[in-house]
């Protein structure tokens, strides 16, 4: 029992962190012609997520594995579930990659061209996807008596789960702005600020007009907040954290508004988690058949056998991942493109 | 077509193009790593020029690898939801196993090996170069774990129909998982190995470059060497493991219709006309010429694997792996006797050998994968039973397009790219200035 909460736990701190690492060069992509509008200015953007975004993808891929491993019904639905939606996910996560890597290999300014918008695309679309599949999840899927998804493609693509799609857009281009606030100075560091002040009123907004609409889309995660006080302590840290970005921001102290808008993302996720804990994906025809974390959980041994991977290798992975930041930190520069 | 031979298709095809990329990169980690730890105790700008030129390849690879690894991690959800919720017990730990451990490493000093070498120290710069080797490896380790369990399942018991972990290290070091493990990681030398001998040898052949040439040639054919000796001898034991473990496999890949005593060995087969060795195939599986060696027909029709597939797949790779092993062996004669640089029609063999170990691998894999057929998890779950029921054929042939159109895209992008630098050549040292 306290195992399957650790992993359910554990799943949503690895979606926080990669909500936070590849929120923001996901967002970095989505701004690619907002914030930088030079070809000297769109070099350096991806000057700085070139050495870590890969690094920051693993968290998917983990997050990912956790899943499977911990609870594979839930993995084999939704994924099968949203299998187009999936698929359209791979094909940004593709098309991202290979852009950061193929761009500055070439002179053309015409090749430029294309991998600068197949970054932006890619990673639009990405950051999108990941919204809608969120705001399907809150609404909660009908499921045959097998567990898997009963309902069809168009489904997904429901109202509310758009609008959640763009306001997580709006979180990762407030991320994302963040950054490049930070990594960035002169003109493109101005230009980022003033974007990262438009992308927090756009996600606020967004985000207060999710919470008004969830009570009739998403009635179930409201439940929890009736009777106890636990999710309460991340919206109240949240709160404290989304008002601090643009008044740290006007200050020019970016480092901490990045901290913040990273916090703030950490506080959307855990709101959701405590919300939702133990369900998964709720059942919408049968409540009875919602998969849960326990109903859903891997066999205590192997439950355990992974927590002890996890707890060897975690602190190792911050470890080196907090002393490669450290490597890259201040403002990027326009270095030679590559070692 | 039906959804099961599409989605199938479409994991045959990602899976594929995917290994095109670790098994360059694998091997290149580790010349990396040498050549770095050569430039630590004797600094020279050969050593700075040939860690550049194999780094920046490296980053090509890479870049394709993960773009194309991801996809399939999300594969197992999304096209075999079936096989996720039978074996997540117990395959999901070493996936998870392997972002946690080894991505993690690969992917986070990555950046440092790419756009470090400035900012870091040598020494530093030579830590982040083998915390990549090792994370590639390590990975290779747990994926190859958990292949190996779909072949030869250890340590779980099946509780309301899905395997469940009863023994985690028995799991992991299942009968087959550390033989396939060093079957492949070799494999991956050789091919690294054989990679940038392939191209030293095209500069010495074009006059280009001529120093960086020769000592990447000499450090290639060491490593080779090294590696496609261990790859001959794992590459034996693994396939006298195959006869004990999956007896159906081991039939199909030495086309034995009738179990006998005594067998001979096929050394030549389908599409030529066949040529009998008496005796051998039960001498080289046991050491002893009058073994009884099991044959297809002690196997129900529907639990047979397709048996040309499996046969040519698996002699097409030892044929052309023996001739990279003659042709690094020849490459080791010539340096002894001091004519390795001279002889063009040496090099010119060794240049045009690029393509083949990267073959040999692949088909490698069909011989496991194909071989493993009827079942996805060997002799308990069929591949027909893995499938994601919901997903509509039409979705997956969608999606399978997607891949062709993208992977063709991606494929060629990389061979733009990696011969653009190839042209480019890794300069050509202090006296016409290092770039």
């Amino acid at each position: 029992m306290i195992l399957d909460l650790i992993w359910f736990v554990l799943v949503a701190a690895l979606v926080a962190g990669y909500a936070i690492l590849d929120g923001f060069d996901l967002g970095v992509g989505f701004l690619h012609f907002v914030v930088p509008r030079s070809e000297e200015e769109r070099r350096l953007a991806l000057a700085s997520i070139a050495p870590v975004w890969d690094g920051n993808e693993v968290w998917l891929l983990s997050a990912g594995g956790a899943l499977f491993a911990a609870f594979p019904p839930v993995y084999a639905t939704v994924f099968s579930g949203f299998y187009l939606a999936m698929m359209l996910v791979l094909l940004g996560l593709i098309v991202r990659a290979v852009s950061i890597e193929a761009r500055n290999r070439g002179r053309s300014p015409a090749w430029r061209r294309f991998f600068d918008r197949s970054f932006a695309v890619g990673s639009t679309l990405v950051a999108l996807l990941l919204g809608v599949a969120m705001g399907n999840l809150m609404r909660g899927l009908p499921l045959n008596a097998r567990g898997e998804y009963a309902g069809t493609f168009w489904a997904l693509l429901n109202p509310f789960s758009l609008f959640i799609g763009a306001t997580t857009l709006a979180m990762f281009a407030m991320q994302g702005a963040c950054w490049l606030a930070m990594k960035t100075e002169g003109q493109l560091g101005k230009r980022a600020i003033t974007t990262a002040l438009f992308a927090w009123a756009a996600f606020v907004a967004l985000y207060l007009d999710a919470t008004l609409w969830a009570p009739s889309d998403a009635p179930w995660l409201f439940l929890r907040a009736r009777q106890s006080f636990a999710p309460w302590i991340p919206v109240s840290l949240m709160l404290l954290c989304v008002v601090s970005v643009p008044l740290l921001l006007r200050r020019e102290r970016l480092r901490l508004a990045f901290l913040c808008s990273s916090i703030t993302i950490a506080c959307v996720v855990a709101i959701l988690a405590i919300a939702a804990c133990p369900i998964f994906v709720l059942c919408t025809n049968s409540v009875i058949r919602s998969l849960t974390a326990f109903s859903a959980a891997s066999s205590p041994r192997t439950l355990l056998a992974m927590l002890i991977i996890v707890l060897a290798a975690l602190p190792l992975v911050l470890g080196y991942t907090v002393f490669i930041y450290r490597v890259w930190r201040g403002k990027v520069r326009a270095e030679p493109e590559e070692y | 077509m039906s959804a099961l031979t599409l989605a199938r298709a479409q994991f045959a095809l990602t899976v594929m193009v995917h290994y095109l990329y670790p098994v360059l990169t694998m091997g290149l980690g580790v010349v990396l790593v040498i050549v770095a730890s050569l430039r630590l105790r004797r600094p020279d700008e050969v050593y700075d020029r040939m860690l550049r030129f194999w780094t920046h390849i490296f980053g090509v690879a890479f870049a394709g690898g993960v773009a194309t690894g991801v996809v399939m991690e999300f594969e197992f959800g999304t096209n075999w939801a079936g096989y996720s919720r039978f074996v997540g017990d117990i395959f999901g730990a070493p996936l998870a196993a392997e972002a946690l451990i080894a991505f993690f490493l690969e992917s986070s000093f990555l950046g440092i090996l790419l756009f470090g070498g400035r900012r870091v120290s040598r020494r530093t710069h030579f830590i982040a170069t083998l915390m990549v080797a090792l994370g590639a490896t390590l990975s290779a380790f747990w994926i190859v774990a958990a292949n190996s369990w779909q072949q030869t399942p250890a340590g779980f018991h099946i509780v309301r129909g899905r395997a469940e972990l009863t023994d985690f290290w028995a799991a992991v070091f299942n009968p087959s998982t550390l033989l396939r493990f060093l079957h492949a990681v070799l494999g991956s030398w050789v091919t690294a190995a054989v990679f940038v001998g392939s191209l030293s040898a095209y500069y010495l052949l074009r006059g280009r470059h001529q120093e960086f040439a020769r000592r990447s040639l000499r450090l290639a054919l060491v490593f080779g060497l090294v590696a496609v000796v261990a790859e001959v001898v794992v590459g034996d034991a693994h396939t006298r493991q195959v006869a004990r473990t999956q007896p159906e496999k081991f039939a199909a890949i030495e086309v034995l219709h009738h179990t006998q005593e005594g067998a001979p060995l096929a050394v030549v087969g389908q599409p030529l006309p066949e040529v009998l060795l008496p005796k051998l195939l039960s001498f080289m599986t046991y050491f002893d010429f009058n073994a009884r060696v099991t044959g297809l027909d002690a196997f129900a029709p529907e639990d047979r694997p397709p048996v040309t597939a499996t046969a040519m797949s698996f002699h097409a790779m030892l044929w052309l792996g023996l001739s990279l092993a003659a042709v690094l062996g020849l490459g080791g004669f010539l340096w002894w006797r001091g004519r390795l640089f001279e002889s063009r029609r040496y090099l010119k063999v060794l240049y045009y050998c690029l393509p083949i170990p990267f073959v040999v691998n692949e088909v490698g894999w069909v011989t496991a994968e194909v071989g493993r057929q009827p079942w996805i998890v060997y002799r308990l779950l069929r591949t027909e039973d893995a499938l994601s029921r919901t997903v509509p054929a039409a979705q997956v042939a969608v999606s399978l397009l997607m891949f062709v159109v993208v992977y063709i895209g991606l494929l060629g992008l990389t061979l733009h790219l990696v011969r653009k630098k190839v042209l480019e050549g890794p300069g050509d040292g202090a006296e016409e200035g290092t770039p």
